[in-house]
């Protein structure tokens, strides 16, 4: 009996993955309503959940895609893969007010700037503080703050060593995982209430899933135009990170 | 027909997909510039020259909005396949450049929403069009 089942559910990835999502995203509900009285957000507390899971399946794997690893939940692996991610972004596009978007159009492109520079200044000078002082490794690694793609893809491009670029895309990690579930908490910090707001925080927050996660655990309606400048923050971290911001890093530290 | 509007989608995902790592190769980087941004730009354009010419009927509207309500299901989906053990294990090195770099974002983030001159009206301003989405919350 038992087997059959594990049998139908390997053979349908994605199905699974869909009853898998379903529950959980149940599950969450009820925790919000009964334990929160719905202070929480039902998907902030799904997406941790989600997160946990991953935990679990890192651990029993010791693969690099959570629970996605483990082949009775590979499903989730193309449920929330990059495609059908991308697609269900451009998809909430559809409900974007165009004169609220170009509106801040030119404080989203500077958040976006800012939110380039601003980590990797910091990353960049932590990795200094540790005694990562040469100029390659400070760039890979100030890269991978700004997010975990822009981080290899730099260091690739300059010719890192294999510590550091592990180190550069664990600190993307980190800073993807601290939007995810820590702008929820900050949202009335942030300010984070209006279509300009959410296009400011997609530009500073960075990381296409940091910020897709995080701003759907606090306001569906403001992930169209948070998801609208984040998804130019990689590239633009990928064109400025082993041109401009290394050739500064090396000017300074030589 | 709904499938009009899934294509619709589709057709913008692959070619903003595509736009973007055309303008990657020109820009001599190793990955897609923003296409994941034009494709939304190419779908907001597409729906408002439909809406213009009378051409977006409900059922196409559905055939895009069923994956915008989808969105959160896959994010939490995204969230199940994070590489937690590799996070958590990077050491004080990435945790503090990346609590520092978050730290660092945060604030300039409320003191440049904090200059925003919030109008009455503004708060609406997100209106949720999606009614899929809307019959949930």
């Amino acid at each position: 009996m038992l087997d059959i089942l594990e049998k139908a559910a390997l053979h349908n990835g994605l199905v699974t993955a869909f009853a898998v999502v379903g529950l959980i995203v149940l599950l969450a509900g009820q925790i919000s309503k009964h334990l929160t009285f719905g202070r929480v957000h039902g998907s902030a507390i799904a997406i941790v959940i989600g997160l946990a899971l991953a935990y679990w399946g890192g651990t029993q794997t010791g693969g690099h895609k959570g629970l996605a690893d483990m082949s009775l939940f590979g499903g989730i692996g193309l449920m929330g893969g990059a495609m059908l991610r991308d697609f269900a972004i451009v998809a909430t596009a559809f409900e974007v007010q165009p004169l609220e978007a170009r509106k801040a159009g030119l404080i989203g492109v500077v958040a976006l700037l800012l939110g380039t520079v601003l980590p990797f200044i910091v990353g960049a000078a932590i990795a200094w503080g540790f005694g990562y002082s040469d100029a390659v490794s400070m760039t890979t690694i100030g890269a991978g703050a700004v997010t975990y793609i822009v981080g290899p893809v730099t260091g690739a491009a300059i010719g890192a060593s294999p510590d550091v670029m592990a180190l550069s895309i664990a600190t993307g990690l980190v800073k993807a995982i601290i939007v995810m579930v820590g702008t929820p908490v900050a949202a009335r910090f942030l300010r984070l209430r209006t279509p300009r707001s959410a296009m400011v925080f997609g530009g500073l927050a960075g990381t296409v899933s940091g910020v897709s996660a995080g701003l759907a655990a606090t306001d569906r309606k403001l992930v169209p135009y948070g998801a609208l400048v984040a998804t130019f923050h990689t590239g633009l971290g990928c064109l400025l990170g082993p041109s401009l911001l290394f050739f500064a890093t090396k000017a300074l530290v030589g | 027909m709904i499938i009009y509007g899934t294509a619709l989608l589709a057709a913008c995902h692959l070619l903003g997909i595509f736009i973007g790592d055309l303008l990657g190769q020109l820009l001599g980087v190793k990955t897609n510039v923003g296409g994941v941004g034009i494709a939304m730009l190419l779908l907001m354009a597409a729906r408002l020259y439909m809406l213009q010419h009378n051409k977006l009927p409900k059922l196409t509207e559905l055939g895009v909005e069923y994956w915008g309500a989808m969105y959160i299901p896959v994010v939490v989906a995204m969230a199940a396949q994070q590489d937690m053990v590799s996070a958590l294990r990077g050491g004080p090195v990435a945790v503090l450049s990346a609590v520092a770099a978050v730290a660092v974002c945060a604030v300039v983030i409320a003191l440049i929403n904090r200059a925003e001159v919030v109008s009455p009206e503004s708060p609406d301003a997100a209106q949720l069009h999606n009614p899929l989405v809307a019959a949930g919350e």
